[in-house]
Order: structure tokens, then C-alpha cells, then sequence
């Protein structure tokens, strides 16, 4: 239980390294980049004017999500997997869950405010925006079962099968939104309608928020392994004290 | 004893249960009657035509709705005295534990629907048209109360050993159901004959629940034991 972690320092209780303070300042930077890029460098487009900008967040945010929401599957996988099996895949799962969680709302947000200057309306029932908000509830569940508490492997399995049970219904559900309704315009960044300089704030944003979500991803895992080893070192420590206790009212 | 054998004999026991409790014919009945009583009031004129053209879906919500009730009532009964430890002591493969609750259920289940489409056809004056509707309205009741069985079993045993557990299945398993939902509905409508959709298009979407019950149950019988094991 609680294998520990490639500890950053045994002394002190960090979770930082100067690999993720070197990143860190790279997420700041390439986010500082993203906003120049996005609010001053590139022009208004012809037809959504300033509204377009929302898609140097909207676009990397939701590829992120679902970057995320991969990685909680394999990671999910890998613990289930009995060779592979170990504590750290299960908090890389949870800790990527929580982060794509982040970046669906953040989508969701940025998608409504989009949507209604292009088309008018905060929300419409199209196949892409529903399964959207069904993952964002989903994975909500999925953090839902990682907190019910019980020890480190039972949380682990729980999860991991949960985060498996998704992966199988997500398709299903993006298929059957689709059949029912479907307005969402193509999407066109595969049709190169978009001009170069635009396409670059976007893939910047990409580059910049998958910065982000190592960055998080790493201080999250490793505060999730500090918890559990307090945990387990509490527990270990109340044995110890049960155990002194028998002794001492035996003699 | 096989699988199977476990599974009819889990099945018969929750249905004997439920023959001795009548807590569906009691409580979960009434209870789906008032949602469907409730709808007309929030659909504001049940004289209007509104209320017969969403028919379809109402009787499936009502299902859903139902289903987090009685997916409740069926572990209670396991979680009550021990039971559902008991029988894992004595042995009883997980998969037939599922697969006999998932049955149970979808029995159940079944005659929930025939009341709820009754009751649709008396409240909101809808009408199954034909022996050809009434044929793809069965199977659409099977195979979705299947469906819903096995994924209201699944997720109500992930969630039976856990506390905050009421709160928590609906989270998990409306988002879940989203697929029968709208299969079933939209078969629904081609037999009531409201949705503007055709007989052929009402099977396409019974055959993407019976692929999605296929999974549920499946998947389920599988991994019931790793979620159980604890």
C-alpha cells in the first residue's frame, strides 16, 4: 500500500521539483504568449468578429480534456492490468480525471459564451455539445466514487473499473445523441478555412495548456501520494499504539 | 452449480421477495403513477397536445426514475442481515449473483412498463396502432427493461457497499442510461405512432438498446466480482 512515490525530497514535504518549477515558468510563459497571440496579435475574423477569440481557449481546452480523459482510461487499464498493477497508475488516473473535469468546464463555459454570440444561444441540443456535458457529468460520478472512502486498493479498483465502464459508454452515447439530433457546425479547422495566423494561436493554446495539464498532473499525483502515505503512516502508527496498549495490560 | 443455475435461483428469490414484500406493486408502482400525473402538471395543459406527443419519453423517464428506487430496494434486501455476505461466503460466483439480479430486475421492470404504457395510453390518449406496433412495443419494453436491469444492477452493486450511496447512484447511472433512453423513446414514438418516425427506423433504435444491453450485461457479469470483492 501506498508505494511511495519517487519522492521529490524526503526532508521536505514538497511536491516541486526543478523540473516542474522549470515547467511552471514555461506554463506561465506560453499562457502570458497565448493571451498576447490571442487578444492583440491575431485580427478579428470577417464573420465572427471578436468572438472568434474564444477559440484560442474553447479548442485546446476540450483536446485537453480528452488527452485527459485517455490518460485516466490507460492509466485505469494499467492498474487493472495484474502486472502493471501499482497505486501510482491509479492516482495519475484520478489526477487526470480532475484535471480534464477543469478543462470540460472550461469548455462548456467558453462553448456557451461562443455560442451565444455566433448563434444566438448559451446552449444547443447538438450531438457534440450534449455527449460534452455528459462526460463533464460522467467523470463527475468518477470523482464522486474516488472519495467513498475504504482503502487505497479498493478506491483503486472501484475507480479504475469505473473509469472502464466510461470508456465503453462514452461512444455509445456520443452515437445516440448524434442519431437524435445533430446542428453542430462541421468542424473546420480539418478544412483549413481558418487563416494561418489563427491556426497558430490555436495550436499555441494546445501547446500551452498541455504544459498546464503536466504541470497539474504532476504536483496533483504527488500531493495524492503524500495523502495516502499519511494516511497509511496514521493507520501504521494507531497499530502500533493498539499493540502497546495489549502489552501493557497483559503484564 | 453453473452460472446460470445461481442466476434463476438468485432471480426466483428476489422475485419471491418481492411476491411476499409487494413493495413494487405498493410503492414503486404509485410512485411512477404520480410522475406520470406530475408531468401533465409541468407540461401545463393536459389537454393540449403536448403532453401526447412527449408520451413516449415520459413513460421512459418514469421508468428511470422508478429504477433508482427499486435498484435501492434490491440491495437492501442483500445488505440486510449480512446477505449479500453471506452469499459471497458461501461462494456463489459473482457473475450468477449479477446475472440473477439483472434478471429479477428486468422482470420487474417489465411489468412496470406495461403499467406505465397503459397508463400513457389512458392520460395522454395515445394509442399503439396495429399488431405490427404492438410487436416492435414489446420488444422495446424487453430489451430496454433489460438494459436498464443491467446497468442499474452494476452500478446499484458498486454502489451498495459505499456510504452516501443513495445520493450518488443517480449521478452515476442517469448519465449512463442516456443511450436507452433515447432508443427507447424513439421506438416508443414509432409504435404510439407521435414522433413523425417510421416502424423501420423504431427497430434501427431497439437494435442500438439490445447492443447496448448486450454490453451492460455483459460487462456487468464480468466485472461484478472485482466490484464486490472488498
Amino acid at each position: 500500500m501506498g508505494r511511495a512515490m519517487p519522492a521529490p525530497s524526503t526532508t521536505r514535504n514538497v511536491t516541486g521539483t526543478r523540473f516542474t518549477r522549470g515547467l511552471g515558468i514555461a506554463t506561465l510563459a506560453s499562457i502570458g504568449l497565448l493571451a498576447v497571440l490571442g487578444l492583440v496579435v491575431t485580427p478579428a475574423d470577417a464573420v465572427q468578429r471578436n468572438g472568434v477569440r474564444i477559440m484560442y481557449v474553447h479548442v485546446p481546452s476540450v483536446w485537453l480534456a480528452y488527452l485527459a480523459f485517455v490518460v485516466t482510461g490507460v492509466a485505469s487499464a494499467a492498474y487493472l492490468w495484474p502486472r502493471t498493477r501499482s497505486l501510482t497508475w491509479d492516482r495519475i488516473a484520478g489526477a487526470s480525471a480532475e484535471i480534464g473535469v477543469l478543462y470540460v468546464a472550461i469548455t462548456l463555459v467558453t462553448g456557451s459564451l461562443w455560442g451565444r454570440l455566433s448563434w444566438g444561444r448559451y446552449w444547443v441540443w447538438d450531438a457534440r455539445l450534449t455527449t460534452t456535458a455528459l462526460l463533464f457529468v460522467t467523470y463527475l460520478g468518477y470523482l464522486a466514487v474516488r472519495g467513498l472512502g475504504g482503502t487505497h486498493p479498493q478506491r483503486a479498483r472501484r475507480s479504475a473499473l469505473v473509469a472502464m465502464f466510461a470508456v465503453v459508454e462514452i461512444p455509445l452515447v456520443h452515437f445516440s445523441v448524434q442519431r437524435w439530433n445533430t446542428l453542430h457546425q462541421e468542424e473546420s479547422i480539418a478544412k483549413g478555412e481558418i487563416n494561418g495566423l489563427m491556426l497558430f494561436a490555436i495550436f499555441w493554446g494546445v501547446v500551452a495548456f498541455t504544459l498546464l495539464y503536466v504541470w497539474l498532473l504532476l504536483h496533483r499525483q504527488r500531493v495524492m501520494a503524500m495523502e495516502d502515505a499519511v494516511e497509511d503512516r496514521g493507520l501504521d502508527r494507531a497499530l502500533v499504539e493498539r499493540r502497546a496498549e495489549a502489552l501493557v495490560g497483559r503484564t | 452449480m453453473s452460472v446460470w443455475a445461481v442466476a434463476r435461483r438468485i432471480a426466483a428469490k428476489d422475485l419471491r421477495i418481492e411476491a411476499r414484500s409487494r413493495v413494487l406493486v405498493n410503492q414503486v408502482l404509485p410512485f411512477s403513477g404520480v410522475v406520470m400525473v406530475l408531468f401533465a402538471f409541468a407540461l401545463d395543459k393536459a389537454s393540449s397536445d403536448i403532453p401526447r406527443q412527449v408520451a413516449p419519453g415520459l413513460v421512459w423517464l418514469a421508468t428511470v426514475f422508478s429504477l433508482l428506487v427499486m435498484i435501492q430496494r434490491v440491495f437492501a434486501v442483500e445488505r440486510d442481515d449480512g446477505a449479500l455476505d453471506a452469499l459471497r461466503v458461501a461462494g456463489v460466483t459473482p457473475a450468477g449473483l449479477f446475472l440473477g439480479k439483472t434478471i429479477g430486475l428486468a422482470v420487474q421492470l417489465l411489468a412496470l412498463d406495461l403499467v406505465l404504457v397503459v397508463l400513457a395510453v389512458i392520460l395522454f390518449d395515445t394509442a399503439v396502432a396495429g399488431l405490427a406496433a404492438a410487436g416492435l412495443l414489446a420488444v422495446t419494453v424487453v430489451v430496454a427493461g433489460t438494459a436498464l436491469a443491467g446497468v442499474g444492477t452494476l452500478y446499484g452493486g458498486l454502489a451498495a457497499g459505499a456510504k452516501g450511496r443513495d445520493t450518488l447512484l443517480p449521478l452515476l447511472m442517469l448519465p449512463v442510461v442516456v443511450p436507452v433512453l433515447i432508443g427507447a423513446t424513439r421506438s416508443t414514438e414509432a409504435a404510439f405512432g407521435t414522433g413523425g418516425i417510421g416502424m423501420t427506423e423504431g427497430w434501427a433504435w431497439v437494435a442500438l438498446v439490445g447492443a447496448f444491453a448486450a454490453l451492460a450485461v455483459g460487462g456487468g457479469a464480468l466485472a461484478f466480482g472485482a466490484l464486490l470483492e472488498e
